[in-house]
């Protein structure tokens, strides 16, 4: 449900962007969330196609790249990919949270027409 | 017209972010130890808040600041026992945010207080992404949800610092295996403390008014 509010902040950083490098149109955003973020990709995507309209991002596609989560070991320094939730090191056991990948909500980056004269 | 690609690489979050790390600065100025209290609807959040502030409000200055959709109901509740508290009504957000805190802090002058509870919205899933610049996250699992939840909604498990298992009086009627939340919480989040607790009987307070008051001595130095 708190995708809308993600949504808008998401739109704020894009449109500062888009007319900081003088787009006239935007017309992909690559996004890349984390396994362990508390966000839904298709409701971020309804989301965004809303609160996007009347603004340079409208009509904009989407495109959600989701980080899988992975973690180091403090004992043995292993980095493994996290499956079903358990921060167990696969080589000695230890439980560890020290994640490296995995909770990211990152706007990567923005495609679109560079014009003279862009709308708002 | 030309077609381009900009590279970008900034966090969704970083408003949200940054407003979390002011209203922090502003609790360690205070020395105000702040909680951020998390569940699901219906966990027992404010009756927590009542059994938790009816033991400590002798010796400790307290403040509560409650998350709901709609209503004041929980703000009464609290209200009853002589505390400070003010109401956020999110107006349809699932969770509190660090820039509804800020503007609640406006009405609470920190240097009176020691210890300031935040109740968030009643929700599993959304609470546990937003920083609010809280010093320490405590959940609740009331037995009657499951002894699944915590493979269901990670997140809030392995974000907070201390897990309660409510409603353990009920136990006999349900189907909980606490030693299966136990296990999956210790490989989800290492650090967590998990406290059995009924806010009912009263069983098991005692050891999280401990918690609570190691943790605001070490905000006092």
């Amino acid at each position: 449900m708190h995708e809308v509010g993600i949504a808008e902040m998401l739109s704020e950083i894009a449109i500062e962007e888009a007319k900081r490098h003088n787009f006239s149109k935007v017309s992909s955003l690559k996004v890349q969330i984390g396994e362990m973020a508390a966000v839904v990709p298709e409701a971020l995507i309804f989301a965004f196609s809303i609160v996007s309209k009347g603004t340079i991002l409208e009509g904009a596609q989407l495109s959600i790249e989701i980080v899988p989560i992975v973690a180091r070991c403090d004992r043995c320094e292993e980095l493994f990919e996290v499956e079903n939730f358990s921060f167990k090191c696969p080589e000695c056991g230890k439980v560890s949270d020290h994640c490296i990948s995995g909770k990211e909500l990152l706007l990567i980056s923005i495609e679109g027409e560079k014009g003279e004269h862009p709308h708002v | 017209m030309s077609e381009i690609s900009v590279t970008v690489v900034r966090n969704i979050l970083e408003a949200q972010d940054r407003i979390a790390k002011s209203n922090r600065k502003l609790f360690e100025d205070h020395k105000v130890f702040v909680l951020n209290l998390m569940s699901s609807p219906g966990a027992g959040k404010t009756s927590l808040l009542e059994r938790t502030i009816e033991a400590m409000k002798s010796s400790y200055r307290i403040a509560v600041i409650e998350g709901d959709i709609q209503s004041q109901e929980d703000a009464l509740r609290i209200k009853r026992l002589g505390v400070e508290t003010i109401q956020i009504n999110t107006g349809g957000a699932c969770h509190l945010d660090a820039n509804m805190i800020q503007s609640a802090l406006e009405k609470i002058p920190l240097n009176a207080y020691d210890f300031l509870i935040i109740e968030n919205v009643g929700n599993l899933v959304c609470p546990a992404e937003f920083d609010l610049g809280e010093h320490e996250k405590a959940m609740i699992l009331s037995v009657t949800e499951g002894d699944d939840k915590p493979l269901k909604y990670p997140l809030m498990f392995q974000k907070s610092s201390v897990l309660l298992i409510n409603k353990i009086d009920l136990i006999p009627y349900v189907t909980f295996n606490t030693e299966r939340v136990k296990k999956t919480v210790s490989e989800l989040n290492p650090r967590i403390q998990v406290l059995e607790i009924s806010c009912k009987t009263g069983e098991g307070i005692d050891k999280w008014v401990e918690w609570l008051r190691n943790r605001i001595s070490l905000c006092k130095h």
